[in-house]
């Protein structure tokens, strides 16, 4: 075995017990609920039979780490329970609304990268200028806003008055991309100027550090040009820190979907766990969280993965 | 802490509001975020006082109304103050940020210090928990906790705040490995003190530079969370009001009066970007290898 498959071998084995403790949390948020979990998961005016029933489907009468196993058992083969207001298989559910989120969730780190990248750039190119300090400023506002207030303002201002883009609503990709596209890109927007702001700022400091180095000083003193400079040893150098970022962003746009989700009225996965919440259905609370959390969990290891091919000085 | 830890801190013999003089002219960021942090604490805290209405009197005579002498920022839809409830508003928001933080706080710090210190299989344990939930989106994880826990403004702020101490275990981990390194925690150990009063009289004292920055910049996380967390209906109850609680309402009346949501909306990222603001000015003026700009 080479040195790279033995570095991937090795990340895939510390993966692991990381998504075994995920969904041994996932499972223990039950035992958050209050009282009798039985009666609270048959929901109001269950019948004894009912409870009694539950109570055998998800084996409480058996110690916790037996019951872990048997939903763990279950979760692996697809089986995540059913909703206890309308009694549909939460596999499905994750199944029908997660393609939903993660497209936004795509579009939205795409924004983020497209126009992070270009400031970042523009800002690096002279640190310390009122050019910097304006891209600067916006960032850190992009950092504060709450992209759901941001997604109320954009719905009102693009959307309802100037009529540039549908308000809200949601068209599946796989049926229409071009309008999936289209509806979708109030959504991404209000959910990238946190993502803007942290690559613009995280390229900006990697770049004024490479601008600083001993070999980019010895290229700028043979004579080539900046903007060959820059694209042939600055963006190269940096790709690495922008792919963390990256990976970083993904997760925390998957949390904001949650909120952005319900402004837009967008039928996703994030709409569906908040509902979930407020009818106090927890199998589908559960289910849908199990899914974000494992999917966090593997595009962690992707880019992990995707560092050791991409790093030269593993070989 | 080290002696240079605040440059206010050395100049002994100058009075001291030219001393505050002194660092608002070298941080004036950090000076005008303060003093936006104080205006809403006051506000906060002289809420009853200072709002014109009371934030739950109702006029059902005069709802949605526009701005006017006797509505600085015109009537909700049940026909209350918006100023009046915003500034009540200030109070709950950051009490609810301050609640999430010290919660990460309380429950962050002592496992960060018990990984770091102890070592071995403690650390091995506690790291990859930390690990564990730190691959959950935060946000997600907040309204699960709520879910299982019950809705409410405390126990999404506790779930807040559960969320936030990982991050803090894992700065306050760090530090630590570092810290006991050092000779003066040696020196403890050979007096025999015990492991306790090491860590909380020697290492925290000397790990928790970090932690106060980072503290700081999850207020504004926080304050955001419990936005996002009241916006959806999982935070704050009705009579009670918050920032994001208004744009909840705000929200369902848009068409009819966009003008409601722009004041909690713009408070919220005021608040936000002064607790930013402040984190990175304490950063810089606690980091004894950072020249102050």
């Amino acid at each position: 075995m080479n040195r790279k498959a033995k570095m991937l071998y090795r990340r895939l084995l510390q993966a692991a017990p990381i998504m075994v403790l995920a969904t041994f949390i996932v499972f223990s948020l039950m035992q958050l609920l209050p009282g009798d979990i039985a009666v609270t998961l048959a929901g109001e005016n269950a019948s004894e039979e009912r409870i009694a029933e539950i109570r055998d489907l998800y084996g409480l009468n058996q110690p916790f780490l037996v019951q872990y196993g048997s939903w763990l058992w279950h979760a692996v083969q697809g089986d995540l329970g059913s909703s206890l207001l309308t009694g549909e298989a939460v596999a499905e559910t994750v199944t029908r609304t997660f393609p939903t989120t993660l497209f936004v969730v795509v579009y939205a780190i795409a924004l983020s990268v497209l126009i992070g990248v270009p400031l970042g750039i523009l800002a690096a190119s002279r640190p310390g200028s009122p050019r910097d300090g304006f891209i600067m400023s916006i960032a850190s506002l992009g950092v504060a806003v709450p992209n759901f207030w941001l997604g109320m303002i954009l719905v009102l201002v693009l959307g309802l008055t100037l009529q540039l883009f549908p308000a809200t609503g949601f068209v599946s990709p796989t049926e229409d991309f071009a309008a999936a596209v289209w509806y979708a890109t109030l959504p991404a927007l209000a959910l990238s100027t946190g993502g803007i702001a942290e690559v613009a700022r995280q390229l900006r400091s990697s770049l004024v550090e490479i601008h600083h180095s001993q070999h980019v000083r010895t290229l700028h003193a043979k004579g080539l040009s900046p903007a060959k400079i820059l694209w042939k040893h600055g963006l190269k150098n940096v790709s690495v820190n922008l792919l963390t970022v990256v990976s970083l962003l993904f997760t925390k746009i998957l949390a904001a979907t949650v909120v952005v989700e319900a402004v837009f009225a967008i039928p996703g996965m994030g709409s569906a766990v908040v509902n979930a919440v407020l009818e106090g259905d927890f199998p589908l609370v559960q289910g849908a969280v199990l899914a974000m959390v494992v999917t966090v969990i593997v595009v962690n290891l992707a880019t992990d993965m995707l560092y050791t091919v991409l790093d030269p000085r593993i070989d | 802490m080290s002696s240079n830890t605040l440059s206010l801190a050395l100049a002994h013999d100058e009075p001291v509001y030219l001393r505050i003089l002194g660092w608002m002219r070298r941080d004036p960021r950090g000076a005008a975020s303060l003093l936006v942090l104080l205006v809403m604490v006051g506000a906060a805290l002289l809420a009853p006082w200072i709002a014109p209405y009371s934030p739950t009197e109702q006029d059902l005579a005069n709802t949605l109304a526009p701005a006017s002498a006797e509505h600085w920022m015109g009537t909700d839809d049940l026909g209350r103050d918006v100023f009046s409830r915003l500034i009540h508003g200030t109070s709950m928001s950051i009490y609810a940020a301050f609640l999430a933080v010290g919660i990460g706080l309380a429950v962050g710090v002592p496992f960060g210090l018990l990984a770091g210190f102890l070592g071995g299989w403690v650390d091995e344990v506690i790291s990859r928990v930390i690990d564990a939930l730190l691959s959950f989106p935060a946000i997600v994880l907040a309204v699960a906790v709520t879910g299982a826990m019950g809705i409410g403004l405390t126990n999404a702020m506790i779930a807040v705040g559960l969320v936030f101490a990982p991050q803090l275990a894992r700065l306050v981990r760090a530090r630590t490995l570092v810290v006991r390194q050092e000779l003066y925690v040696d020196a403890a150990r050979c007096f025999g003190a015990s492991t306790g009063r090491i860590l909380v009289r020697h290492v925290l004292p000397n790990a928790i530079q970090p932690v106060i920055v980072q503290a700081t910049l999850l207020l504004a996380v926080a304050l955001l969370a419990e936005a996002s967390l009241s916006f959806l209906g999982l935070g704050i109850q009705p009579p009670e009001v918050s920032w994001g609680a208004m744009l909840a309402r705000a929200y369902m009346y848009m068409e009819i009066a966009p003008e409601q949501m722009y004041a909690p909306g713009l408070m919220i990222m005021i608040t936000a970007l002064a607790f930013n603001t402040m984190g990175e000015s304490l950063r810089v003026a606690l980091d004894p290898t950072m020249k102050a700009r």
